[in-house]
């Protein structure tokens, strides 16, 4: 066996669709060109809402140059009703578009202008008039007259409401406390791809290339839309450019093309416009969150309480959960949690980059070093002697814990010197600050499937309905068949997002690596096993095989891999079962976040100078995509502390910074260098690879961790994300 | 996009009122708000292929920046560095390199506001729909104007270049569809609101910018700063463009252009006034920001730029002033 091979897991392989991605050869959706004359279609959004459509006049529109329809709820083919069914959930129920005269909120989409180019759909979409006839809508869940009420469940499947201990008594009884609100801003993935879909009809079959994160539930969603069978809708979605929650499920533009491609008996391409995205793709909510926290004087944590408003965009029943990792942080006798929505008439909320902890931990670790700081404790000593040694809501036990460990070693590493009184670091003109934070988010296992193919040269093909949405899917794939079948990376190919694969987890939650890698290694398990068994059976003792080339190595010799396998390939599958990990200790991933920022003395403008990770999510399945991965979360952090926020016109229900000039994702400038730390680990317990999720630890913490540096700065304690210069105004000293 | 008729002017002599349609030259704003049909021409008449693409001394020392000149070669022309460095700065502070790669000297001028009410055509506006109201004003107003508004439009222009321009004394040089050509001090090349913010600027239909002069013997102490949210490829909240002279220690030949405050690059002539001829001081520099500020208003989210302004400015008069700095050129 090649010593190459047998490491493969955990080194920095390059990308192994690096080279078809900067050379143009990935095809993203919206490059897909079907062999039929493709269509293009243009979404038509409403200026206002809710409300009626009292008229919609398309004449003009259908006059227009290149037009060939457009499509309203007057023509549009007969879906089964929005929301149904019930029980299905958010991912599987219909989608229906057009579907009648009623408007959810401002950009709902209603016509659909389908022409030969795509200038000519834009213009003739102009040429679309509408009267809405609006009813009062609710915008804002922060206004006095709404309705507050208690989802049936939280993402993720977390608790509503939570309580251990008794709260009010703990409460009480501390020497220390903190109670504040926190609110933090909506916000949008804008992942660089916007949603698109290309859909094609052949007879009753349809097709869809989109860019999607989960396909299997996808293909439901058209289904249970359009009222035809799942497996007459086939998915492809082999290149994804980012999809950070927004592209979980089936949106817009998706089920559109797909009316559109019906009626026009055409292949229907329908991208996204960047304005589009903001209103036909889903978003994270605003929150307001408030804390109470107690300690004794010895800052020992006593009791913490967390309750949380979102907004729920109306029958779409999703709610975040941001008091979910306080229920699991630290320590504290009594900790209570709960979590309220408020209907509203506004597009879709649903999952963005890390769901619950990206905003959660945000208020939470500026909540605990505001308590930190009362009880007059540096902050990491302060989550240091807080450290749970079993699940602070449910007492289970904890599955490697090492929440103190990536404490310690980031503050190594950072050459953490303690708190400072405020405003003491000072050099020239800016004030510098230095703050931290703790990480946590939950690790999952998800069902998966997959199914590899040995072909007699040697080619192995992985195949699963998993997607690569940016994070290195592809490349980790390969390297857990390389490792596991013994065989050389350059002959593996992975074929990824089409639904007549294995379905697998797909893209989502930070599992994907997890659930896919470990059905992939369990096919090459299996694969390896049975080439073993049928070389035994030509009397070839076998106990480590390895292949290469045409030929299988064993016990010294090798043998034509022809004579092993029948017609030509051998076909095997393998899968994950969650519930053979279920053991019932509760797992997340760890991190501990160390930044330093400057204030400008003159203007508080806000810069991050320095950022520092150290986590541990079990043993890393490749070092260099595990680094980008936290890079990105880390990036991300710096956005929801200080850049993103989605305004909306609450007179309207309109999102305003529909671009990237207005809506700012944190540029090159602002992020200073990163420096990521990964602790050495095998999370036995949590799957058969030791792995742990990645993908969105990064952006937890990082955010409390540039705003508690804020304060040391400036004295200031801001509890509104992200932070803005004028919040810091009025405290800063003359310049 | 609405359709429309594309020509190509060789030269600025050939303008004619025939050929009359809007000029188009990078593109980088005008082609962004043709395709959400803000802008609705009938015709584009290309001039990035009419000459004007020169930056030559002018036998009177003044500078002649022709209105082709991209923003990445003004920035890095060395006369301007070295000479009209609050230009240089002002430049390289905007957008991104991209961007300043193909957009031009005239463009740049001409950008339109970036006002997000003026980019939604489902929203009220008077600039782009005179007559149809301004929902910024109660609305989302966090980059609009404090000086100079209209109960009309708060809209503010997005320029850094033009702010840079303003404090320089640069002149626009212009030709009308008639053959008459003139010329117009950079800082009354806009308008203020008004009741027509729908007129950005005084330039007439058809009106070609052929070059903008910078005048010779520039103030020596330059600077631009513009302070933003992040730290690149963002508007200006506010920003600031300052030269002067120190004379035996005084300031002199005060020039302060603001942006991000008002519907024109802003000069600040009352604080110029106030500081002329005084020893710099924290106490000088904040006495002549309230004057200029004494008819500032707010709309609510911008507020704080009331505050932010007067700091910011001082802060720049600071280091423009400070002795460290200018040990040798006092
Ligand atoms: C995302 C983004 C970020 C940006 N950030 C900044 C920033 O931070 N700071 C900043 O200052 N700018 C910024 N800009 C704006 C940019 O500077 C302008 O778009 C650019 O300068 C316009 O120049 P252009 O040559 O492309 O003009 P065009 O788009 O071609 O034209 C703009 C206008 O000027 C008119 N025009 C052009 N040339 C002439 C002429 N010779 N005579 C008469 N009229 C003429 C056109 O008819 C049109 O009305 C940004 C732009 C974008 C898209
Ligand atoms: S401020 Fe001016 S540009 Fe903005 S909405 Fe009002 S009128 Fe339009």
């Amino acid at each position: 066996m090649n010593e190459m091979t047998n490491k493969i897991i955990g080194t920095p392989l390059d990308r192994v669709d690096g080279p078809a991605k900067v050379t143009g050869q990935a095809t993203y959706t919206a490059d897909y060109r079907p062999t039929g004359k493709t269509a293009e279609g243009f979404i038509v959004e409403a200026a206002a809402a809710p409300g009626k459509i009292r008229k919609i006049d398309t004449q003009a529109a259908e006059a227009s140059d290149g037009v060939i329809a457009v499509l309203t709820h007057h023509n549009a083919p007969k879906q089964n009703p929005y929301g149904t069914p019930e029980e299905a959930g958010r991912f599987t129920q219909s989608h229906a578009m057009l579907e009648s005269d009623h408007v959810r909120h401002v950009g709902d989409p209603v016509a659909l202008v389908i022409a030969e180019t795509l200038e000519q759909a834009r213009h003739a979409a102009k040429l679309v008039r509408v009267e809405v006839e609006t009813s009062e809508g609710t915008f804002d869940q922060f206004a006095a007259d709404v309705e507050i009420a208690k989802p049936d469940s939280l993402d993720g499947a977390d608790e509503v409401d939570t309580s251990t201990g008794d709260f009010e008594k703990e409460f009480a009884a501390s020497d220390v406390t903190v109670e504040a609100s926190y609110f933090t801003g909506a916000q949008h993935s804008a992942a660089m791809e916007p949603h698109a879909t290309v859909a094609e009809w052949d007879g009753d079959e349809l097709t869809v290339h989109m860019a999607i994160q989960i396909v299997a539930p996808g293909l439901k969603a058209f289904a249970n839309t359009l009222g035809i069978e799942a497996d007459k809708v086939r998915i492809l979605s082999p290149f994804v450019g980012g999809g950070f929650g927004s592209k979980l499920g089936v949106h817009n533009d998706a089920i559109l093309a797909a009316l559109g491609a019906k009626v026009t008996g055409r292949p229907v391409r329908v991208v996204q416009t960047r304005r589009n995205v903001f209103s036909n793709a889903p978003h994270r909510s605003k929150h307001r969150q408030d804390l109470k926290i107690g300690a004794d004087a010895s800052g020992k944590l006593k009791a913490i309480s967390h309750d949380s408003l979102a907004a729920m965009a109306r029958n779409y029943p999703f709610a975040e959960a941001p008091a979910s990792p306080t229920r699991a942080s630290y320590f504290a006798p009594a900790i209570k949690t709960t979590h309220r929505v408020v209907e509203a008439d506004i597009p879709r909320v649903d999952s963005m980059r890390a769901p619950g902890e990206a905003i959660g931990t945000l208020t939470f670790e500026t909540a605990i070093d505001e308590i930190a700081e009362q009880c007059g404790i540096d902050p990491v000593e302060f989550r240091l002697q807080n450290d749970a040694d079993r699940d602070p809501n449910s007492g289970a036990p904890l599955a490697d814990r090492r929440l103190s460990e990536c404490i310690r070693e980031g503050a190594k590493k950072f050459g953490w010197d303690g708190r400072v009184t405020p405003g003491r670091r000072r050099e020239g003109n800016k004030l510098i600050g230095r703050g931290m934070a703790s990480a946590i988010r939950p690790n999952f296992l998800v069902p998966a499937e997959a199914e590899v193919v040995l072909s007699a040269n040697g080619q192995l093909r992985v195949r699963l309905d998993m997607t690569d949405i940016g994070t290195g899917t592809y490349t980790i794939l390969t390297q857990v068949a390389a490792e596991t079948l013994a065989i050389p990376v350059d002959q593996i190919t992975v074929e990824l997002g089409d639904s007549h694969f294995p379905a697998s987890s797909g893209s989502g939650g930070s599992f994907g690596a997890a659930s896919c890698g470990s059905a992939v290694f369990d096919a090459c398990g299996k694969l390896s096993k049975l080439l073993q068994q049928r070389l035994s059976g030509k009397g070839i003792a076998a106990n480590a095989i390895s292949v290469e080339g045409d030929r299988v190595r064993a016990g010294g010799n090798d043998y034509a891999l022809a004579d092993l396998v029948d017609d030509g390939a051998l076909t095997v599958k393998g899968a994950v079962d969650p519930s053979e990990f279920d053991h019932g200790e509760e797992e997340y991933s760890y991190g501990a976040l160390f930044s330093e920022v400057e204030v400008d003395v003159d203007s508080g403008e806000i810069r991050v100078r320095r950022l520092l990770g150290a986590f541990d999510a079990g043993r890393i399945l490749n070092e260099k995509t595990a680094r980008s991965q936290l890079m990105g979360g880390m990036i991300f952090g710096i956005g929801g502390a200080l850049l993103e926020e989605s305004t909306m016109d609450t007179r309207y229900g309109s999102f305003m910074n529909r671009d990237f000039a207005e809506y700012h994702i944190a540029v090159n400038r602002d992020v200073p260098e990163l420096e990521v730390h990964m602790l050495e680990g095998f999370s036995e317990k949590s799957n058969p690879l030791g792995s742990k999720g990645i993908g969105e630890l990064g952006i937890c913490g990082t955010g409390p961790a540039i705003a508690n540096a804020i304060y040391e700065a400036t004295g200031c304690r801001v509890r509104k994300f992200p932070i803005h210069m004028e919040d810091l105004l009025q405290h800063l000293p003359q310049g | 996009m609405k359709p429309f008729d594309y020509s190509r002017l060789d030269s600025p002599d050939a303008l004619s009122p025939l050929g009359a349609g809007k000029f188009l030259a990078g593109g980088t704003n005008l082609i962004d708000l043709m395709k959400h049909e803000i802008e609705t021409p009938d015709a584009l008449v290309d001039v990035t292929r009419a000459g004007m693409k020169e930056i030559s001394q002018q036998p009177d020392g003044s500078i002649r920046i022709g209105s082709q000149i991209t923003n990445t070669d003004l920035a890095a022309n060395s006369d301007v560095r070295q000479n009209y460095p609050v230009l240089s700065e002002a430049l390289l502070w905007g957008a991104t390199q991209q961007l300043r790669n193909k957009a031009t000297t005239g463009g740049n001028f001409l950008q339109r506001t970036r006002c997000q009410y003026f980019y939604d055509t489902a929203r009220a506006c008077n600039k782009r729909d005179p007559g149809s109201g301004c929902d910024a004003m109660k609305g989302l107003n966090r980059f609009h104007a404090i000086l100079g508004a209209s109960s009309s439009c708060i809209a503010v222009h997005p320029s850094d270049m033009a702010v840079a321009m303003a404090a320089l004394d640069a002149e626009v040089l212009t030709r009308k569809v008639d053959g008459v050509e003139r010329r117009i001090p950079a800082s009354e090349l806009h308008r203020l609101p008004g009741d027509a913010p729908e007129r950005d600027h005084v330039l007439e239909n058809g009106e070609l910018i052929m070059a903008v002069d910078l005048p010779a013997s520039p103030p020596r102490l330059q600077s631009y700063r513009k302070i933003r949210d992040r730290s690149s490829y963002a508007f200006a909240v506010v920003s600031a463009a300052v030269a002067l002279d120190l004379d035996d220690g005084r300031m002199s030949n005060v020039r302060i252009a603001l942006g991000g405050v008002a519907h024109k690059p802003w000069r600040a002539s009352r604080a110029e006034t106030a500081l002329e001829g005084q020893m710099p001081s924290r106490e000088m520099f904040l006495k002549a920001m309230k004057e200029e500020m004494s008819e500032a208003q707010g709309h609510g989210h911008n507020d704080f730029k009331i505050d932010l302004l007067p700091r910011v400015v001082a802060g720049v008069l600071r280091d423009l002033t400070a002795p460290e700095r200018n040990g040798d050129r006092t």
